[in-house]
């Protein structure tokens, strides 16, 4: 198999020194033993492809960058899966399914030409253009607040509650009906040619609006539309802004106001914006400006945080369970009463993991936290 | 040009509605040949899943079929198919799909005639719609 030796070259997995920090680090290997990123790019360099192929461990990666973020050697991991993943796909392989699958066939139902309707939500209180600089991005979150019902995440809220910031901050942003998924869970789970499309088909409808700036409010959103659509596919000729930016930088220039709230909350940092993006500060600067909040940071916190246990829908298991039950046991004895995530998804993870567990902590997303206080 | 016939996917449970679809065929019961018909043994055991494929696999309407409410083989199968559906309904729309192609009906087994019914004005429904076009963006 000469892609294999492609995968090798690019992931530089050839410098790998054996060290093991990445097993070490996986938060993943931490509970299931039969996990192992060392031993994957070992396999890769035993010219074994098959067995990384064929392992259903494939698929329980969570493409969370902590070994790839403290490699000695500098191997991309995270690519490395990603590569190995599009194969694997190549074979006949997947992922197995959370939530029956249907949150994969939502997204490869998006690449067909049906007229969606999904700006119905927008309340009328809030203002937003047809034309503009800005194009607010909202990604799953509609899709998220029905099949999430259950779950009392209300997904919805979080968007409402970005428009409503945005509308705060001065911006009237472009809300798009023709907006389709970003292709994030079909790319990291190797049906790259699904993601091909829709990333064609988004880099175009974000042309057609001519807008020069997407604002993201989900992390997974935001690092594809910032680092995987040029990689991968072409130039967006748009400027990618994540909305903790755009707080930031409002509270900084005296554009929003915050109102005081009494309450002790924690931080967890989505994979997707910190160590894939490099955005840590921002999050914490907007939540310390809230007067009253008390921000007490977990003991791995920035780009040592874990993650919050699945990603792209696949291979949720009692080892997902047990990474979202260390986290939130971690948050609570910090003593904060509310954990603040800025990804959707961890959001629904976590409350997921505190419905099948008796512990208690409030999971807040950091936007619905800003939209009370405005 | 011939007119359009629609491909429906009918969704039948094992106690009532299969039965029921079963009657109308022994009855001799004229209705519209268009759907296929899947025996489940619930209508609960439908998911959105199922529908959402249907459609991918080039649907142009699903049917799904249960129990009277409180007549339910396994008690409350039908108030959760009932729930599901509802969700199934609100993905259409946001996917573009849109819920008129999905209905949810109770058929007994004693009820061939109302089957037949269902089925011919499920399939009117769905050729007013016209066909659902699978192009690729």
């Amino acid at each position: 198999m000469k892609v294999f030796e492609k995968i090798v070259q690019q992931t530089k997995a050839y410098y790998c020194i054996d060290c093991g920090i990445c097993t070490g680090s996986c938060p993943v290997a931490r509970v299931n033993p039969r996990f192992s990123p060392r031993l994957n790019v070992e396999k890769s360099l035993l010219q074994l492809e098959g067995e990384i192929v064929e392992d259903r461990e494939l698929w329980s990666c969570l493409t969370c960058g902590t070994c790839s973020q403290r490699c000695p050697a500098l191997v991309d991991y995270q690519s490395f899966v990603l590569s190995s993943r599009i194969e694997a796909r190549k074979a006949g392989r997947e992922g197995s399914l959370t939530h029956d699958g249907v949150l994969k066939l939502m997204m490869e139902l998006q690449t067909f030409a049906f007229p969606q309707a999904r700006t119905g939500w927008i309340p009328k209180e809030v203002k937003t253009s047809a034309k503009g600089e800005y194009l607010y991005w909202v990604g799953c979150l509609p899709h998220f607040d029905v099949i999430f019902k259950d779950y009392g995440t209300h997904s919805l809220q979080t968007a409402i509650n970005a428009l409503r910031i945005l509308n705060r901050l001065g911006i009237k942003p472009v809300v798009s009906p023709e907006e389709r998924c970003c292709g994030h869970d079909l790319l990291w789970n190797g049906d790259i040619e699904s993601f091909r499309k829709l990333a064609r088909y988004n880099i175009g409808m974000l042309k057609k609006y001519g807008v020069s700036k997407v604002v993201c409010s989900c992390p997974e959103g935001y690092r594809t539309l910032k680092v995987d659509y040029p990689n991968l596919v072409g130039d967006t000729g748009v400027e990618v802004i994540h909305i903790s930016q755009l707080i930031a930088q409002g509270i900084k220039e005296g554009k929003i106001f915050l109102n005081p709230l009494e309450e002790k909350v924690t931080y967890h940092d989505p994979c997707r914006l910190g160590r894939l993006s490099g955005i840590y500060e921002e999050p914490r600067e907007v939540i310390r400006h809230i007067p009253g909040l008390q921000l007490l940071e977990m003991e791995r916190n920035r780009g040592d945080a874990i993650c919050c246990g699945t990603t792209g829908w696949v291979n949720c298991s009692s080892y997902s369970k047990e990474i979202q039950t260390d986290r939130l046991k971690e948050a609570i004895s910090t003593g904060a009463q509310t954990l603040i995530t800025a990804c959707p998804k961890c959001k629904i993870h976590f409350q997921c993991a505190l419905m099948n567990s008796d512990l208690s902590i409030e999971i807040k997303d950091m936007l619905d936290l800003v939209g009370e206080v405005i | 040009m011939p007119e359009f016939e629609p491909r429906i996917i009918c969704f039948a449970c094992n106690w009532c509605s299969y039965p029921g679809a079963d009657l109308a065929g022994v009855s001799r019961i004229q209705y519209p040949p268009n759907a296929r018909i899947i025996r489940t043994m619930c209508s609960a055991r439908v998911s959105p899943v199922f529908v959402l494929r249907a459609f991918q696999r080039g649907a142009d309407g699903v049917l799904v079929t249960g129990c009277h409410i409180g007549d339910c083989h396994y008690i409350s199968g039908n108030e959760k198919a009932e729930e599901n559906m509802r969700h199934t309904a609100e993905l259409l729309d946001l996917l573009g799909i849109g819920k008129e192609r999905l209905r949810l009906e109770w058929v007994s087994a004693g009820e061939g005639g109302r089957f037949a019914e269902v089925m011919t004005s499920f399939v009117e429904q769905i050729k007013k719609l016209g066909k659902l076009k699978l192009k690729e963006i």
